[in-house]
């Protein structure tokens, strides 16, 4: 258990969200999505180049850019 | 006349119920925010007439993005009187919340858990009788793609309707912003009445992504899909075309000349030569237009464009863009005007804006039946794909350098969060359904421009009438001799030039015009076209028509879109000059290497 940001994680990891310090436009466009505190996060993949990553909460997948997810603090797991 | 207004997160499944209940033809696939206008149809339920409105997918009222206001104010300006509010299943623990959001706007509810089909895979089971007890709401389960539930809902909807509307609150947003309340009504609520397995099953989705999202073959693959897709379109549809083709010069002989034999000679020639050659070689491409169409319905149904907007991102946030922007020059390979009109989803209007300057670069499927029809009159059948694959990849070339360009005018730090849902595959009904509307919109079209446009080039090409038709004492010759100096340096002579003004209106028009302007049609123009041109005159004349501005409708959503007159004049000054300058540099360059 060690405390980061979703952006540090790699593929396969798995992590609780602690916290989301994102724009008020940004985080109710994830709080829609799903990504609330305290619920489980798991990375599937980065794209090459500094890409996107895809990531699971529950049963949606979504993408989103590393500026962003360095904007989520997560506990791993 | 009642109201009833779906509403539901992106990508729920709305439009497809909205086409099953009305029979219409609302855009249905499988990316977050397809539809981005109001639709709306009419139909008989309980024996009253019911207007059904499909709404933008939204995922919370509070959004500030377009699509979002655009609801926003539609429910506010127009109180419907019943809600559909439809949730994928098997996404509920999130989309829930929409749902406890809607419900405090105090209008009558019926709620469809829509996907059914794809919860039941997923192994996601919901008990409905207890969520509707606990949720004091009609809840449905339904599969709008194949119709299980929907006979049981529509009587939902129809008890529904008997109600009065209990009216809309006065102060919508505070009474939004109760978040708080809304999480622990959502605990509540799914604990009772949802399970959920730990793991999602969807083992095919994994499986393909593994391999089409590779880290470095993910963009290969894409290429080569993209290849085979555009090769697919030329082996199938060419011939077809060809045959049509044919078909309608053996009618006109067969049937036309000696019917209209009786009239005058002038009037003959503005029917046969004019109309019917104008709109028959143009009409011969409604095959290929199909095929384009039903493949690329099945591409943007299955959920790949959302892959290609995850593998492109990397490179798009370079050009200032990102996926969405590279999904929506995707989708322009279709038309322009509703790629064009995709940008609402994005917050940043300078994000927006600067994609709006790259959609138009798209090589859309008017202008694809310019350069199939070039291609294959002029180069072999070997080459001829190539060389159309060849145009594609300068259509992103072009987009790609134009964002290099102004990006640093358009800055932005818009965020790119976007689902990824799961592949599905289009049923066969779907697919007819989105040929049929890409036929009634090139039908539109045509009525509307193409024969307007023949007629134009016939008359300018035949008067005044003392002149040798097409010769250089018409209209037309005047005009093609004034503009010599602009396009003898590109290596266009006079009659495409004559062809490319009209192509301003419409990029069907071109291929219409020159069969009136050469008096041929089909096969004979393109044997006069192959004679007349070489194979560096008519790349050049590719190149300026994918690139120069693609049409009036166009034209018209830049402006309407962007509300800024002088960013359409950019668009525009931009296309030409750039049109003009690749142009130059290939004819020239072409020219001077001894070609």
């Amino acid at each position: 258990m060690c405390a980061t940001t979703l952006a540090a994680l790699h593929s396969g990891d798995t992590a609780t969200i602690v916290s989301i310090h994102a724009e008020e436009a940004l985080h109710l466009r994830l709080l829609a999505l799903g990504f609330r505190t305290g619920k489980r996060i798991e990375i599937i993949r980065k794209a090459s180049f500094s890409g996107p990553l895809q990531v699971r909460i529950g049963t949606t997948d979504v993408m989103l850019r590393r500026i962003e997810a360095a904007k989520i603090k997560v506990l791993k797991s | 006349m009642k109201r009833i207004a779906l509403l539901g997160m992106p990508n729920t499944g709305k439009s497809t119920l909205f086409n099953r209940m009305t029979g219409g033809a609302a855009r249905v696939g499988n990316w977050p925010g397809i539809t981005v206008e109001l639709l709306s149809g009419k139909i008989l339920l309980g024996g009253d007439m019911v207007e059904i409105i499909d709404l933008p997918g939204i995922y919370d009222l509070h959004g500030f993005s377009d699509d979002e206001q655009v609801v926003r104010h539609f429910l506010h300006d127009n109180v419907p009187d019943l809600a559909l509010v439809i949730l994928n299943t098997t996404q509920i623990e999130r989309q829930m919340s929409l749902l406890l959001q809607l419900k405090q706007l105090n209008i009558n509810f019926v709620v469809m858990l829509n996907m059914a089909d794809e919860a039941k895979k997923f192994g996601i089971t919901v008990d409905v009788t207890k969520m509707s007890a606990l949720l004091e709401l009609p809840i449905f389960l339904l599969s709008a793609k194949y119709g299980s539930g929907y006979p049981e809902a529509l009587q939902a909807i129809t008890r529904a309707l008997r109600y009065p509307t209990p009216g809309m609150a006065e102060q919508l947003r505070s009474q939004l912003e109760q978040d708080e309340h809304i999480e622990e009504e959502m605990a509540r609520v799914l604990q009772h009445s949802v399970q959920v397995p730990a793991r999602l099953s969807d083992q095919l989705t994994e499986k393909l992504d593994s391999v089409l999202l590779h880290p470095w073959l993910g963009l290969p693959i894409f290429f080569a899909v993209m290849y085979l897709l555009f090769q697919g379109i030329f082996i199938f549809g060419q011939p077809i075309q060809a045959g049509v083709a044919t078909g309608f010069t053996w009618l006109r002989e067969a049937a036309l000349v000696p019917l209209l034999g009786g009239l005058p000679q002038a009037i003959q020639g503005l029917l046969l030569d004019g109309i019917y050659n104008g709109v028959a070689t143009v009409a011969a491409f409604v095959p290929i237009i199909v095929l384009f169409f039903l493949f690329m319905a099945m591409i943007e149904d299955s959920g790949y464009l959302s892959r290609a907007a995850f593998l492109m991102d990397a490179l798009m946030a370079r050009l200032g863009l990102d996926g969405r922007g590279f999904v929506m020059l995707l989708m322009g390979f279709g038309c322009n005007v509703p790629a064009l009109m995709g940008t609402r989803v994005m917050r940043s209007r300078a994000m927006r804006l600067l994609t709006m300057l790259v959609i138009p670069f798209s090589l859309c499927s008017a202008r694809l039946q310019v350069f199939i029809f070039f291609t294959a009159a002029l180069l072999s059948a070997k080459a001829a794909p190539v060389v159309l694959f060849s145009l594609y990849l300068f259509s992103f070339a072009t987009a790609i350098l134009t964002a290099l360009i102004f990006k640093s005018r358009f800055k932005n730090s818009e965020p790119f969060v976007l689902e990824l849902p799961p592949y599905r595959f289009p049923t066969l009904r779907q697919m007819v359904l989105r040929g049929w509307v890409e036929v009634r919109h090139f039908l539109r079209r045509a009525t509307k421009f193409i024969v307007a446009g023949v007629v134009m080039v016939w008359l300018l090409t035949h008067l005044p009438p003392s002149a040798v038709p097409a010769s250089h004492d018409t209209i037309a010759g005047m005009i093609g001799s004034a503009l010599q100096p602009i396009f003898a340096p590109i290596g266009i002579n006079e009659q495409l030039t004559i062809a490319l003004i009209f192509g301003f209106i419409a990029k069907e028009i071109v291929i219409g015009a020159l069969a009136v302007i050469y008096g041929l049609s089909g096969t004979a123009l393109s044997g006069v076209l192959g004679h007349q041109l070489d194979w560096v005159q008519a790349y050049s004349f590719m190149l300026f028509t994918l690139l120069y501005t693609p049409c009036l409708a166009t034209v018209a959503t830049l402006q309407s879109e962007s509300k800024q007159t002088t960013f359409t004049l950019l668009s525009l000054v931009w296309s030409l000059g750039l049109a003009w300058l690749v142009s130059f540099a290939f004819y020239q360059g072409a020219r001077a290497l001894g070609y």
